[in-house]
């Protein structure tokens, strides 16, 4: 479950959110520029909230009023940027084994051998990211997130850089990650296709407010 | 051909000695400064800019002279030291090294600052939700893709402390096997009636000395490119 009550002045552009969602998948649905991706940024501790609270699985990881801001690398929250940000001097496999060791989480093959053949990048294993596609880097991504054992992941527009082919590329993993992964995810987009395959239910934000919630039926 | 008499070895080893002791003292320092300058603001800060790289506008006569001053046996550092840990720095080979890290102290810093701050914070940001405390995505993210700028400003750095002459000789003087250095002993050769083959042996190692830095230091700025592209 995850709680969000935030307030945050970014320059000229407020922010006010406040939702509740129990859902798998949470779609966080807006233009650019309605305030998703600093929301994300909150949840995931990189961004703190002026006022408010956020709270995952009932675990308080920003109160304002509390003086609670638990950083982002004691959060277990995992994040999948629209760019990747795969470490371009690590080749693959280190990259995929980077949460696992600041973590200090013992070795998991059998995990890992899951999650490389959930997202098929087995035959990348050797390659530095400078050598990989954009949708090889986005899979590449999703399994570096998976692999530190998040208790929630995040997807800020994890295809809003790649072309039509390759979304649909990239579409199966991410159903196939719903319905394996059993990890709550919040997936933010500005595309309405994207969300009625993924998500479970829709937070929808228009200039920093959420204008509506409910499942995918309000995206109609 | 090149026939190196012992004293000219002497101050060849010496002036090895004195530059990689200063660069390796130096370089922890550098990558703090590099650093704090890069990504802190803070009260000040141009100031501490300012006073890196005085070394390198003010005359080195001077620089040396103030060396001589703080960290001379009547120094109020100098004098400290000497009292309470016995580190003695006038007249000595460590005062040599001194003197050159801190005259090459700008030249090292810089490639190192430049390195940091060319790297994409948002690789940081993205190790933090990995999990990794904020000295360990130093260790594992920022150090590791600065690293090539941290060996060119370590090389650089280690050119300009071989060659260093003006606070050196003015610090620790010009004595043969304690003090004297390559550029020293070129001085006092040229000085001497007969010194000219040596001095222009001793030249002749210092253009090869120097022109191997700039070239490696070239190198390493060179992959440093490669790196933060990720090919």
């Amino acid at each position: 479950m995850l709680r969000v009550d935030v307030e945050k002045q970014l320059g000229e552009f407020s922010l006010s959110a406040a939702f509740t969602s129990e859902g798998r998948v949470t779609g966080l649905f807006g233009a650019s520029g309605a305030g998703k991706t600093s929301l994300v940024n909150m949840i995931a501790g990189l961004l703190r909230p002026d006022r408010g609270s956020i709270a995952i699985d009932g675990d308080v990881v920003d109160d304002t009023a509390a003086g609670i801001h638990v950083p982002a690398w004691r959060r277990r929250v995992g994040y999948v940027f629209q760019d990747a940000r795969l470490f371009p001097h690590l080749n693959v496999a280190q990259n995929l084994d980077y949460g696992r060791r600041m973590n200090g989480l013992a070795r998991d093959e059998a995990q890992r051998r899951r999650v490389v053949d959930l997202l098929d990048i087995g035959a990348l294993l050797d390659r530095r990211p400078g050598k990989l596609s954009g949708g090889e880097r986005q899979r590449v991504a999703l399994g570096r997130a998976l692999l530190a054992k998040p208790r929630l992941l995040l997807l800020d527009e994890p295809l809003g850089a790649l072309d039509e082919a390759r979304k649909l590329e990239i579409l199966p993993y991410l159903v196939r990650l719903r319905d394996e992964a059993n990890i709550p995810m919040v997936y933010v987009s500005h595309d309405v296709a994207e969300l009625r395959q993924l998500a479970t239910q829709i937070v929808m934000l228009k200039q920093g407010r959420v204008t509506s919630f409910g499942g995918v039926k309000v995206l109609t | 051909m090149l026939d190196i008499s012992p004293a000219e070895w002497t101050a060849i080893l010496l002036s090895l000695r004195v530059a990689v002791i200063a660069t390796l003292v130096a370089t922890p320092f550098g990558i703090a400064l590099a650093w704090l300058l890069a990504r802190r603001d803070f009260w000040g800060k141009s100031a501490l800019d300012a006073l890196v790289h005085l070394p390198l506008v003010l005359p080195p006569v001077v620089t040396g002279y103030l060396l001589l001053l703080t960290f001379g046996r009547r120094g109020l550092v100098g004098g400290f030291l000497a009292d309470h840990l016995g580190i003695v720095f006038a007249f000595r080979w460590t005062g040599a090294a001194l003197a050159c890290g801190v005259m090459s102290f700008p030249l090292l810093v810089r490639p190192m600052r430049l390195s940091i701050e060319a790297i994409d914070r948002r690789l940081e940001q993205a190790a933090e939700t990995l999990g990794a405390a904020p000295w360990k995505v130093f260790f594992t993210v920022t150090l590791p893709l600065a690293l090539p700028g941290v060996l060119a400003g370590m090389v650089l750095g280690f050119a300009k402390a071989i060659g260093e002459f003006g606070a050196t000789i003015t610090f620790v003087s010009n004595i043969p096997g304690e003090t004297q250095t390559i550029s020293s002993a070129i001085y006092s050769l040229i000085q001497t009636p007969d010194g000219d083959a040596a001095a222009a042996r001793l030249v002749a190692i210092s253009v090869v000395l120097a022109l191997g830095a700039l070239v490696a230091s070239e190198w390493f700025a060179r992959r440093a490119t490669a790196r933060l592209h990720g090919n």
